[in-house]
């Protein structure tokens, strides 16, 4: 039995045909948590959500979600979930407003509370001033962002966000990203968010999952999952140009080269940061003068590399 | 490049069930059911038909013609939404190339639907009274009201870009069909003015002339006016097509 | 309970608020069956003084009575391509979603279509009446109409929403269609029964449809109704569809939305 707005998932699983989109997958989200599901294309985070929100039976497993199971429950889930799918689903003949009051009515909320509602939820993700403009002439940013008050309407405790900043720009982005927090932090909302971008999932998940082809591949929170996997990278530009090609070979000693902008040399410190000590006394050994000195923190797409063995596809971060 | 456009239209036509099955089956069905709802009616003082099947049997031939019509024009708006036109117009093929190759594609499904009614006319006892030369006449004029048809629903279709508008035209196929002489001869309307509404509906005459081949044999003055709008019709709307096709082909 | 009507009363809201708004949808539905009426009605009146052709209310309302069903049916097959259109385009998601009872969400669609056929169906009898139409119904004989409209409208879109439901797709267009007109044009509709020829003859005469378009002239024509035939075949049949359409719900859920 999954807490009150919590999520468990035990061994979940959902094959089309003779693809296994999702390959028993195991997890459990805390109330108030925001949890990150992170993975390349295809890797079945559309599935789980879609399961997960009751629009799609598992093939096998089982999974409660609000303290429901999702496969003989359904109506109970739905009562507690709010979900901005991955496509949109609005309809380009009506206004934001007949959006937000139709969603209202869906939910079955009480008619008085309807319209303070939908003020409310325009202001916020500010589309007041387009609220009475049909959806087919909204930008791709502001169908998200409909979308997401659309998932607000009732108050739901749990919010499924798939995908949530695909095409916004930075600036939207970061709204988005305020707003989700500001969500769990106030109002004790449970997130779950999928995304392709680690920065993402660094910046606004409290625990992350990552998931690959079907199968969670690595979980656990952003720093203890670099801290588990990946190690820092050691970036020298020394005082003397001349000395580039001596540096690379001193610190090749301490771990593979990784690159480096021209004049400077890098590697990944196979002993972690507790090996830099050592590399500052090799150098000073060998009389190289250090002009500049930085060592950068593992990122998520290190343990994505180190789990998978392959490189998450868009890198291109803002 | 014609005739690969042609056989482009033509397979595109005729691999999709729901552009063949309406073109043959739906007709067929209209006159199994009207001739067996209907067939009191032949008994009216003054029926010309001593069956109500050989009178009938001419509506499918304008049926096919406003089939035509759709499918044509849906096919050059799709081509126009999904770029195809486009791309089309970065070589060096002629519009009117496209548009004879979609008309031509059109107008063959036309004819093997006129060969389908005819011979399932047949069977059920249809005989023609203009003689074997008459047979052939009306596969003419089935060819001629593809070609009539299927000119107006591509200008249609070029003009708006937008397969829903063309489907949206359907109604008219009712509108044009019922509100003239398809189902009873104009002398025979007790109602003045639905008489006068079929006698200015230009399907009205279209029917008339290839139901006399049917019915009397070589009737000019029930062919002519047939003719004469299938002619002009031809003519005007082929070139309202071919002038959209030239503006959504510009080139710079 | 509050629940499931609110979910119903807004899926119906939308339906009706579209077709409302844009007459590129409603001059279809308004229209159609006044073609109908017109060309039959008006066309075809001197096939009423065929020999053996018996009915007291005269060709317009003989016609009338068809073309009555006909729009009523057709309101509800009109019902079934939103549906197909909502499950193409995915906003049925947003429905599936939100909609903690999914079944308000087939009342609600119904619930649009008798809207929508309470319109069309009204118009087309002004027009009637004010263009000549003389029925002898009695007041309960309107209301019987009333119902039988309602039970038409309610089986033909029933049916629909289970073919869209399980096809989800605008191309099963055909599929809603072409059955309603089928079985609509396979009963009496020129002329009574008795006097339609050949294997239509046979079909018109277990086509349950003739039951409800002989009840309808009947009750246009104030004559006497064998209500359990007519309502009996009307429930019936909206029954039948009403657990097709449920199934058809299911199957939309298993396979995803
Ligand atoms: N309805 C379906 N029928 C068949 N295969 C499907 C279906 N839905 C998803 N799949 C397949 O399941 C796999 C996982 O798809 P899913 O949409 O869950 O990926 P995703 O992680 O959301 O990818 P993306 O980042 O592209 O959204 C893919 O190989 C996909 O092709
Ligand atoms: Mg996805």
């Amino acid at each position: 039995m999954a807490p009150a707005s919590g999520i468990e998932v035990e061994n979940l699983q959902r094959t089309f045909k003779d693809l296994t989109a999702v390959d028993g997958i195991s997890f459990a989200i805390e109330p108030g948590e925001i949890f990150g599901f992170l993975g390349p294309n295809g890797a079945g985070k559309s599935t789980t959500v879609l399961m997960l929100t009751t629009l799609l039976p598992p093939s096998g497993g089982r999974a409660s979600v609000a303290g429901f199971d999702v496969a003989t429950e359904g109506p109970d889930v739905r009562r507690h979930i709010g979900a901005a799918l991955q496509e949109a689903a609005l309809d380009p003949l009506l206004t934001g407003r007949e959006h937000l009051r139709l969603q209202a009515s869906l939910q079955g909320l009480a008619k008085q509370t309807r319209d303070a509602r939908t003020v409310e939820l325009l202001e916020r993700v500010g589309l007041t001033d387009a609220a009475d403009r049909r959806v087919g002439g909204y930008s791709g940013g502001m169908k998200r962002r409909l979308d997401l008050a659309l998932a607000l309407v009732h108050g739901p405790s749990i919010l499924f966000l798939d995908e949530p900043t695909t095409g916004l720009d930075p600036q939207s982005r970061s709204d988005l990203w305020e707003e989700v927090s500001r969500l769990a932090r106030d109002e004790g909302v449970t997130v779950f968010l999928t995304t392709q971008y680690l920065e993402e999932a660094d910046q606004l998940a409290d625990r992350i999952a990552i998931i690959s082809r079907g199968s969670i591949v690595a979980e656990g929170t952003p720093d203890a999952l670099k801290g588990e996997i990946g190690r820092p990278s050691l970036e020298v530009v020394p005082s003397d140009a001349a000395d580039r090609e001596r540096l690379a070979q001193v610190l090749s000693e301490f771990g593979p080269a990784t690159a480096a902008p021209t004049g400077a040399a890098a590697v990944r410190l196979e002993a972690g940061a507790d090996g830099l000590a050592q590399v500052v006394r090799r150098l000073d050994a060998e009389g190289i003068g250090l002009n500049t000195f930085d060592l950068h923190a593992p990122t998520l797409d290190d343990v994505f590399l180190a789990k998978t063995g392959e490189r998450l596809a868009d890198e291109a971060v803002a | 490049m014609t005739s690969d456009l042609a056989r482009r239209a033509l397979l595109r036509t005729l691999r999709q069930p729901a552009n063949v099955v309406p073109v043959i089956f739906f007709p067929m069905l209209l006159v199994a059911i009207n001739s067996a709802g209907l067939d009191a009616a032949s008994e009216l003082p003054g029926f010309p038909a001593d069956s109500y099947l050989d009178f009938i049997i001419a509506v499918p031939f304008i049926q096919g013609g406003l089939f035509a019509m759709l499918n044509a024009g849906t096919d050059l708006a799709t081509d126009i939404e999904s770029g195809f036109l486009r791309r089309l117009a970065l070589t060096p093929v002629r519009g009117t190339s496209l548009l004879l190759g979609q008309v031509a594609g059109v107008v063959a499904l036309s004819l093997v639907a006129a060969v389908v009614y005819l011979t399932v006319g047949f069977i059920a006892g249809v005989t023609v009274a203009a003689g074997p030369a008459g047979v052939v006449a009306l596969l003419v004029f089935a060819v001629a009201i593809g070609l009539m048809f299927s000119s107006i629903g591509a200008f249609v279709g070029l003009r708006s870009g937008s397969p829903q508008t063309v489907q949206g035209f359907f109604p008219l196929f009712f509108v044009l069909l019922f509100l003239s002489s398809a189902n009873l001869p104009r002398d025979l309307m007790e109602q003045d003015w639905f008489a006068t509404v079929a006698g200015l509906n230009p399907v009205s005459y279209l029917i008339e002339g290839i139901r006399s081949l049917v019915v009397t044999g070589w009737d000019p003055a029930a062919l002519w006016p047939a003719i004469a709008i299938l002619v002009v019709g031809t003519l005007v709307g082929g070139a309202a097509a071919a002038h959209a096709m030239r503006t959504n082909l510009v080139r710079t | 309970m509050r629940e499931f009507s609110s979910t119903a009363r807004a899926v119906a809201w939308r339906s009706l608020h579209i077709t409302f708004t844009n007459p590129a949808l409603l001059a279809p539905a308004l229209i159609f069956p006044l073609m109908f009426y017109v060309a039959f009605a008006g066309g075809l009146s001197s096939v009423g003084d065929l020999p053996g052709f018996e009915y007291s209310a005269g060709y317009d309302t003989f016609q009338f009575g068809f073309v009555l069903l006909q729009a009523s049916a057709f309101g509800g097959v009109f019902s079934g391509f939103g549906i197909a259109a909502d499950f193409e385009r995915g906003f049925a998601r947003r429905y599936m979603l939100s909609a903690p009872r999914r079944e308000a969400i087939i009342v609600g669609y119904l619930l649009g279509a008798l809207g929508r056929a309470a319109i069309t169906t009204s118009l087309l009898t002004v027009v009637a009446l004010v263009t000549g139409m003389r029925p002898q119904s009695s007041a309960a004989d309107v209301a019987g109409l009333v119902l039988l409209v309602a039970l038409t409208c309610t089986a033909a879109m029933l049916f629909a929403c289970g073919v869209a439901m399980r096809l989800k797709t605008v191309q099963a267009g055909p599929a809603m269609q072409m059955p309603v007109f089928l079985v609509l044009f396979l009963a009496p509709v020129f002329v009574p029964l008795d006097l339609v020829a050949g294997w239509v003859h046979g079909v018109a005469t277990v086509n349950p449809v003739t039951a409800l378009m002989t009840g309808g002239r009947d009750l246009l024509a104030g004559e006497a109704v064998s209500e359990l035939l007519v309502f009996g075949t009307a429930i019936a049949l909206a029954g039948g569809f009403a657990v097709w359409a449920l199934r058809g719900l299911r199957s939309a859920e298993r396979t995803g939305s």
